[in-house]
């Protein structure tokens, strides 16, 4: 196994489905039938071979493994893959979505299905090398080529609006971008490689670190999304096909924060330990602004997608605490969100499938005659609430505890959080599945089918394990995100000293 | 044994959840039904046969980061045990009830599977060895109240009722977990046995002097201020009773339990009258070994139960749906608890948590019977005169109600007596404040059940002719658990008072609860003066006294005194305007500051200056330079002059430098 490299099979698997799917030229029923059914395998082999991370990977081993390196470019930069505790989780929740998006467009989408299919496989190679790249300039290209698929997929396959979208989406991505590019040219000049496993062991100067973050911060918080750079994203969910909403809101939107812990909080301590206050207060506005707002929304997908803001905002809260409970918590509490707000999106497609709109006002009911989506439903919005037992608790829990011991009026703040997305989530049930079912559009709306099942149940199901027995989470992060921790906080109190006896 | 008790109700709610449709409806009632019933046999046997050490039962690893490290775990002692019966009883009784009950719903199987996860959740929450076990069960029984409410949901008012449930406690539990974070950084745990040590620790440490002498170490800071170990503690105490006060339905917090009355009645019975509401009055007990360290938080206790208790019992006084009385009576109760744990007499408070269940839940399943006579008809100014069609549901819901006021013997006697004696003799700053409350509300709780009963019972009859045709005494199935119900109402008290508060004391509760050395609460209380000793008859007697010159002598006299002081009565009607007010100061306010930012903040502010002003320059720019491509050549002739010019100027300058 060693020898073999199967991050670097994991990442590039779904691309050769790409290229089976691209020599299939005919076009009609049966060959759209065929590239969906090639797309979909594609996935699934690919989420059984990366399970093979998993089972491979050493739980006692903070650094890199299953690490492999080529020269390649030229002049330093290297095609150089590997996984830590941090990353792995990532990249099998990426795979475990992947095969649900591609079954969950098997219907909703009916034109351009091979140009749609080949954007999927291409955007899940990309993502996956975004988690196991180990050279930044790797991880640049992965980062960014991520834009590509995702812009198109909203741009062509989109709602109404979905040109709006689709560029509010791109601009906002990519300005963001170009500063963090400027930032690893000027990490490249100062450190001499682009070897992240190197760049981790550099002390970058203090002089530097700030505003090094600051370039990092503008293309993570976009991606995250922080408050006030969160308003593509509702424009983006709404705008975007069921399986787009399901990829923007449990995957990219993880890179955002997978990034602030694998660089911002390792690489720029001093920056991070200085800036950590701003971050708090970003945090803690994006829980009780878009709550707040949230609350008010009369389109359902925009509803789930602010609340997306507002669980992000744990996440950075709780990566900034710099500790262990709060980092721990906001690698769960991301994994946990790619579920839970994975299964939402799926729970809205699947009215949308039937009825063709996204207003709240148009249901309202569907419990009379959806019984099984109706419990489903409400599994998935107690998780999203935070309830014990499910998974969303676990990382609102572990935040809240972390960023306590940092500052206890941002967890003061933060939980407030608790009692608004317990009013909007349970607003949004009330006037979709409980009342009357008065509506004549509604009276003859079927439940779950047979495919709607397997997408929902096995989500479902995780959502659960991991809110009961959240352990092989822990297993895996918790050496690397103790030696992220640890190495923190020698650097932050070094300064101290330093400051100190000056 | 124990985990058998606690986990058989979660395979009976898998069972009729998931299956609930395949296997029918008899087969969903019987199966959790069942493996209720042998849950709270099971739970009978723990009780009597329990050693005196407490015992832990590891089940599965749960959470661990950093030094939090927590397990799924059972904590089985005295005041587990005490739960356990409570809960298990009334829960198999409730089943069986619903049986009868429920009979014409054709959603039975869900409603069964949710009782079951009540009760497995409940059993979870006071089984917890640790806090954030105990609050998945709080939070789980919660979400079965959310559902049971909300069980008729194509009812508008039972989805606002189940909603409000939920958010309401919500608030409560933005303090508790505030509470529980509180204590991790202090005491580097969450589990009860580091907890306990811990405070115990600290009891050295601060001495018999109390807050006043310590040490001025910081141990602790909350919201931007340092505290000492004592503040931290009074500070941990007040948090976690926001939570007490939110599931327990203390003042403030109280808005959603008559709202709560939307559910079906055995719901009303379990679970907001004898159960989930007295979580908050196990927690504090749980927690009386930090509790008894803060004479502050134990006075704010005090005053908040003493408050509540004369609160519910004043607006219950003028209410006219059935229920609801007997929900502002379960409110008022719940102040009588939090009284007996202010005044440092734990006992008192589990024990008129445990005689309360029995009489509470036989009025919420007697009154099930009563709506059930009537055609579902629950305002009592549309009952009168049912004694005589349904005898036994009578004199079940008298026994309940002289239970409740306290009747010589019945077990509310020596509870609720029990209470106003410690809180006369505790030197609890609030206590003489506590000890008048209960007494006024003693009277008043008299006069409202006593009205209840002459309303509802007595008197001619005021429903239609048809509805009265069809008044029927309930089926075997609903009276079997009411009496039952009756006997515990009547002879728990008899039974279980040298244990919980007597003599028994030690022997029965072994270091479950705690008290501080200096607490003499329990021993004082047997020294009071006869008159203090005799007041709540006393006070029983004229409530009784009035109810039936009002209800039974002289029948005009309520309407005229409603006519006399229509302020004070509308105001009582209204109960005290908490639900107007809230709606102004929290539920509008948010939704126009949601609306706000969500159309100004990110609509105008953000994107305007954002992405869409961007795009909007944009515009606006090429939207000028297409204006210069006006096709005629003399403009582009001109143009090209022009900087022709400006170029042989910049030249000549720059070139003479």
């Amino acid at each position: 196994m060693t020898d073999w490299p199967i991050l670097s099979t994991v990442t590039f698997l779904p691309l050769i489905g790409a290229l089976l799917i691209l020599f299939i030229r005919d076009d009609n029923e049966q060959a759209r039938q065929n590239i969906r059914t090639v797309a979909l395998l594609a996935t699934i082999f690919t989420f059984l071979l990366s399970l093979g991370i998993w089972l491979s990977f050493d739980e006692s081993n903070p650094g890199f493994q299953m690490v492999e390196q080529m020269s390649w470019l030229g002049s330093g930069i290297s095609y150089h893959m590997g996984v830590d505790g941090i990353s792995m989780l990532f990249v099998i929740l990426t795979t475990f979505l992947m095969p649900i998006c591609i079954l969950a467009s098997r219907e909703s989408i009916k034109t351009r299905v091979k140009e749609y299919m080949i954007a999927f496989l291409i955007l899940e190679t990309l993502v996956v090398g975004v988690f196991c790249a180990l050279d930044i300039v790797l991880f640049y290209i992965f980062f960014e080529g991520g834009l590509i698929p995702m812009f198109l997929i909203i741009g062509v396959w989109g709602g109404k609006r979905r040109i709006y979208a689709s560029y509010k989406f791109f601009i906002y991505t990519f300005l963001g971008s170009v500063l963090m590019l400027i930032a690893i040219m000027a990490m490249y000049w100062a450190a001499g490689t682009t070897s992240i496993p190197e760049l981790l062991r550099f002390n970058f100067p203090a002089s530097m670190q700030g505003w090094l973050w600051f370039a990092f911060l503008a293309s993570f918080a976009v991606k995250m999304p922080m408050w006030p750079v969160h308003t593509w994203l509702p424009d983006a969910h709404v705008e975007a096909p069921t399986a787009g909403s399901v990829i923007l809101a449990g995957i990219l939107l993880k890179l955002g924060g997978y990034g602030m812990i694998r660089f911002s909080l390792p690489m720029f301590p001093l920056a991070s330990a200085d800036f950590a206050p701003l971050i708090y207060t970003l945090s803690v506005v994006a829980i009780i602004y878009t709550s707040l707002v949230a609350l008010m929304q009369e389109d359902i997908k925009k509803l789930i997608a602010y609340s997306s803001v507002a669980h992000m905002g744990f996440v950075t809260m709780g990566i900034f605490a710099a500790n262990v409970q709060g980092v721990q918590g906001a690698i769960f509490q991301m994994l946990s969100h790619g579920l839970v707000s994975g299964a939402l999106f799926l729970c809205v497609g699947v009215v949308y499938d039937r009825m063709h709109t996204r207003e709240i006002a148009a249901y309202g009911g569907l419990v009379s005659r959806m019984p099984v989506y109706a419990a489903v439903f409400m599994i998935l919005t107690m998780a999203n609430i935070g309830l014990p037992g499910t998974s969303g608790f676990i990382g609102e829990f572990l935040t809240l505890i972390g960023v306590y011991q940092a500052n206890s009026w941002v967890a003061i703040f933060a939980a407030l959080g608790m009692i608004l997305s317990a009013a909007y989530a349970l607003w949004l049930y009330r006037r979709v599945i409980f009342g009357a079912l008065e509506k004549e559009s509604l009276r003859s709306i079927l439940d779950l089918s047979r495919r709607e099942k397997i997408l929902l149940y096995p989500l479902v199901v995780l959502v659960i394990f991991f809110g009961v027995y959240p352990m092989p989470i822990f297993n895996a992060t918790a050496a690397s995100v103790e030696a992220v921790v640890n190495s923190y906080s020698a650097a932050v109190q070094a300064s101290q000293s330093v400051a100190t006896v000056r | 044994m124990y985990p058998t008790i606690v986990l058989l109700p979660l395979v009976g709610f898998l069972v009729a959840g998931l299956f609930g449709r395949s296997i029918g409806v008899k087969a969903s009632e019987y199966v959790t039904t069942g493996f209720l019933l042998v849950s709270m046999i099971l739970s009978w046997i723990a009780f009597f046969s329990f050693g005196g050490e407490t015992v832990r039962v590891s089940l599965l690893h749960w959470i661990q980061s950093g030094g939090v490290d927590l397990d799924w775990s059972l904590r089985i002692d005295r005041l587990t045990l005490v739960m356990l019966v409570v809960v298990t009883t009334v829960s198999a009784l409730v089943h069986v009830y619903s049986i009868g009950y429920m009979h014409h719903d054709p959603h039975r199987p869900r409603f069964f599977a949710y009782l079951s996860f009540f009760t497995f959740s409940m059993l979870m929450l006071v089984t917890a060895n640790n806090l954030v076990q105990m609050f998945f069960g709080w939070e789980g029984v919660g979400l079965a109240s959310y559902l049971l409410i909300g069980f008729w949901y194509t009812r508008p008012s039972a989805c606002a009722a189940a909603m409000k449930a939920f958010i309401v406690n919500r608030v409560g539990d933005f303090g508790f977990t505030l509470g529980i974070f509180g204590i991790f950084v202090l005491f580097g745990s969450v589990n009860f046995d580091t907890i306990f040590a811990g405070a115990a620790g600290m009891a050295a440490e601060l001495g018999h002097a109390g807050e006043g002498a310590t040490t001025a170490e910081t141990v602790f800071t909350f919201a931007g201020t340092s505290f000492t170990a004592a503040g931290a503690l009074t500070v941990i105490c007040l948090l976690l009773f926001m939570g007490a006060m939110g599931k327990s339905a203390q003042i403030g917090l109280h808005t959603w339990l008559p709202d709560a009355m939307e559910g079906p009645t055995p719901v009303s019975a379990l679970i907001h009258a004898a159960t989930m509401v007295t979580a908050g009055v196990f927690m504090l007990a749980r927690m009386s070994p930090l509790f008894e360290l803060s004479p502050t938080a134990l006075g704010f206790v005090t005053f908040i139960g003493g408050t509540t208790a004369i609160f519910a019992a004043t607006v219950g006084l003028v209410q006219n749906d059935i229920k609801r009385v007997i929900a502002y009576s379960t409110c008022s109760q719940l102040g009588y608890m939090f009284v007996a744990l202010g005044v440092g007499s734990y006992g008192a408070a589990i024990f008129h948590l445990f005689t309360h269940a029995f009489f509470k839940a036989l009025l919420f399943l007697g009154a099930g019977a009563v709506i059930h006579a009537v055609s579902d008809e629950q305002d009592m100014r549309k009952m009168g005169g049912l004694r005589k069609h349904i005898p036994i549901t009578y004199w079940m819901m008298i026994v309940g109600t002289l239970a409740l006021t306290g009747f010589p013997l019945t077990s509310g006697y020596y509870s609720k007596d029990a209470i106003i004696e410690s809180a006369f003799v505790s030197h609890n700053a609030f206590a003489m404040y506590g000890f008048v409350m209960t007494v006024v509300a003693a009277l008043l709780t008299s006069f409202y059940s006593w009205r209840l009963i002459f309303m509802t019972f007595h008197g001619k009859p005021r429903a239609s002719a048809e509805v009265m045709h069809h008044v029927h005494e309930s089926p075997m199935v609903m009276l079997v658990p009411l009496g039952v119900l009756a006997l515990g109402a009547i002879f728990a008290g008899l039974v279980f008072t040298g244990r919980f508060i007597g003599s028994g004391y030690e022997a029965f509760w072994n270091a479950a609860l705690y008290t501080g050395p200096e607490n003499e609460v329990l021993h004082e209380m047997h020294g009071i003066p006869f008159l203090i000793g005799i007041l709540p008859f006393l006070m029983m007697l004229i409530g009784f006294a009035v109810a039936w010159f009002f209800y039974i002598r002289s029948p005009s006299t309520p309407r005229s005194l409603a006519e006399r002081y229509p302020g004070l009565y509308r105001f009582l009607l209204n109960k005290w305007y908490f639900d107007e007010l809230y709606d102004r100061v929290f539920v509008r306010p948010a939704k126009r500051l949601g609306r706000f930012l969500w159309k100004t903040g990110d609509g105008t502010v953000i994107d305007g200056l954002g992405p869409d002003g961007v795009s909007a320059r944009v515009v606006d720019i090429a939207g000028r330079v297409i204006r210069l491509q006006s096709g005629y050549i003399y403009h582009y002739a001109f143009a090209m002059l022009i900087g022709v010019v400006l170029l042989v100027t910049w030249m000549t300058v720059a070139g003479a430098n």
